[in-house]
């Protein structure tokens, strides 16, 4: 079997500085993570691996220095490694994005894509969507498990606000996941010690075989408005009290502030 | 000269640092106060190669260098001070010296099963007799056709009854002094080894500390680890790599006992203001800080030393005498810091300040360093 698990290197932190200039992310001095949703898809994809024998490769957009994440993936147990990255590709928001991944994407062979459901820098789960869209794949997203039967077809379960479903899909499929589906494996010491002898394959423009018009700045439609950092909350009151006495205070407290 | 970590080494830090916070800090007080040696921290650290990290991958091991194996063993003891001895005890003491003088059949029946976390490691030298003069052993081991026959007892022995595998000094010629002593490998449930009396410690009390008893203890001759008569050099050698170990152990008590601190003057408050605002409190955290970084370069250039293979026991000796009796320092400052809080159990500090006393004491005293580091200036 072969899987792709596309990932993305995010900022890891609750204070993320904004260019108010162009309303982008300052990502000096913040550190970066494996956006938690991808590194779930991850931590599936390399069981699968070890389950039914498979080949991972994992892809990434992203600046130079996204090469940390694809080096992280390898210590997990990735097999090969793609930086796609370009001075066209700047700029992108989620449909700019999604046609370089889905340009790259269709250069590889898979049974399975894995993407995260979205990322925490952005919040938008376009991005999955939109490849399987892009590569007329079958799309499976808010994935909280995933079995194989072995053969081709792929047992899924989706979460939804009321429960989950439970769908089949044959492979090849596109999958967003959840965070929660997996708890990701720490990276294996051997791992580290190769990371950086391996070789991360770069991909750009030329590569993908997309039109300039899709990419980067010139092929995303959004438009940032106005971004801000949000006001941190005042510190909320704090009440020593048994179980039924905290009830009365809870209900006293939110009919004061009219929620109920 | 660079005194910059390389790419692999920040990878290594960042996964280590997840998974002594996530995994080891949750348990540190847990077991400290219960006396509970953590099984469960072992069978994580063996899949992830934290149990082998300096053995070579051709015998199961994670293929990293001493740097990266003190690193862990730092970031370990930052939360954890019984987690970072029971790693820097199985592979200093017990792998290591297979690795460096087992034969290729001795290697490959016990490193791959060391380096996967299977089985533990453990080193016998110390006796009730043979302390700092470790060359008086009392146990012995007398050769009977294809095996030895050990008697005698050692005592202080870290991971003892965890352990499956033990390398252990005993005389096999008491004529010759310190050339008649040989090392051996003493498998868990060998007839006539058991363990004895488990010790209750001021410190790393989570740590597994016990006696060893040989009664006409049966070893195979294919046991018998290095040559005859050379158990006391290797023990030396033996215990130079793992003073690196238990430098990093105390430089990572220090920097644990340091963060702590910080992290508490910035929320205390007295006189209106943070603990931090106090030029005093100011004062004792750049003392802090700077004896630290001074402890973990020592540290590090030991390491790296052992991993070019020159002669390292004077700077192995200088990193664990430095970095001991700065964790002794820092953690007596913080508990300061903390005031009457620090004192309790409520914080970690008081845990750390106990901890940090073993380094000064185990595989070879702060004494037996200056001894060490003495006898090169004065060759």
């Amino acid at each position: 079997m072969k899987i792709v698990v596309c990932i993305k290197q995010v900022p890891d932190t609750t204070e993320i500085k904004i260019n108010p200039a162009t309303g982008t992310l300052i990502r000096d001095g913040v550190p970066s993570i494996m956006n938690p949703d991808d590194k779930a898809g991850l931590e599936l994809a390399v069981e699968l691996k070890e389950k039914h024998g498979a080949t991972v490769t994992v892809i990434t957009m992203g600046p130079p220095q996204a090469d940390a994440i694809l080096r992280e993936a390898f210590a997990m147990g990735a097999d090969r490694a793609i930086l796609l990255t370009d001075k066209r590709f700047a700029g992108a928001d989620t449909l700019a994005t999604s046609h370089a991944l889905a340009g790259a994407l269709g250069k590889l062979e898979f049974d399975l894509l894995i993407t995260g459901r979205q990322a925490i820098d952005g919040d938008t789960a376009q991005v999955g969507p939109q490849i399987a869209e892009l590569l007329a794949l079958p799309q499976v997203t808010y994935l909280r498990n995933l079995s194989f039967d072995g053969k081709k077809t792929f047992t899924l379960e989706r979460e939804t606000e009321e429960g989950y479903q439970v769908l089949e899909a044959d492979a090849p499929c596109l999958v967003t996941v959840l965070s929660t589906a997996r708890k990701p494996r720490y990276m294996r010491v051997k791992g580290i010690v190769e990371a950086y002898q391996r070789e991360v394959e770069l991909w750009g423009f030329e590569q993908i075989e997309v039109a300039e018009e899709h990419l980067g700045l010139k092929g995303s439609p959004t438009k940032v408005f106005k971004a801000f950092a949000k006001a941190s909350k005042a510190p909320g009151e704090v009440y020593e009290a048994d179980p039924e006495e905290a009830v009365g205070i809870v209900i006293s407290k939110l009919k004061e502030k009219f929620i109920i | 000269m660079d005194f910059n970590l390389s790419k692999t080494q920040i990878l290594f830090r960042q996964m280590i640092q997840e998974f002594a916070l996530k995994e080891v800090k949750p348990l540190a007080a847990e077991i400290d106060e219960m006396e509970r040696f953590p099984k469960e921290t072992v069978e994580k650290m063996g899949p992830i190669g934290l149990m082998g990290i300096p053995i070579p991958m051709k015998y199961g091991g994670s293929g990293a260098d001493t740097l990266l194996y003190a690193m862990a063993v730092e970031e370990l003891s930052r939360v954890c001070a019984t987690t970072g001895v029971i790693v820097s005890a199985h592979t200093s003491l017990c792998a290591v010296p297979i690795l460096e003088y087992g034969s290729e059949e001795q290697k490959m029946k016990y490193l791959p099963k060391l380096a996967s976390g299977e089985w533990l490691g453990a080193f016998g030298l110390t006796e009730p007799n043979a302390g700092t003069d470790a060359s008086a052993q009392q146990t012995t081991a007398v050769p009977d056709g294809d095996d030895f026959i050990i008697n005698g007892s050692k005592i202080f022995i870290t991971n003892a009854e965890y352990a499956h595998v033990y390398v252990v000094m005993a005389m096999t010629d008491k004529s010759k002094g310190t050339k008649g002593i040989t090392a051996f490998i003493v498998e868990k449930g060998t007839p006539g080894f058991s363990i004895g009396k488990k010790e209750k410690k001021m410190g790393i009390r989570g740590s597994a500390t016990c006696e060893l008893i040989f009664e006409n203890c049966r070893v195979p001759r294919a046991n018998q680890l290095g040559k005859t008569g050379e158990g006391f050099g290797l023990a030396m050698k033996t215990l130079d790599g793992g003073r690196i170990g238990i430098a990093a152990q105390a430089l990572g008590i220090a920097q644990g006992a340091l963060s702590e601190t910080v992290k508490y003057v910035k929320e205390r408050k007295q006189f209106g203001k943070p603990l931090s605002a106090f030029q005093n409190t100011q004062f004792q955290l750049a003392d802090m800080e700077t004896r630290i970084q001074a402890a973990r370069w020592l540290v590090y250039r030991a390491a790296m030393l052992k991993d070019q293979k020159v002669n390292y026991s004077s700077e192995a000796a200088m990193a664990k005498l430095f970095a001991a009796e700065v964790a002794m320092e820092v953690t007596t400052r913080a508990v300061q810091c903390h005031g009457g809080y620090g004192y309790t159990r409520e914080y970690p500090v008081e845990r750390m300040m106990r901890d940090a006393k073993i380094t000064e004491i185990y595989e070879g005293t702060s004494e037996v360093q200056r001894m060490v580091i003495a006898a090169k200036l004065l060759k």
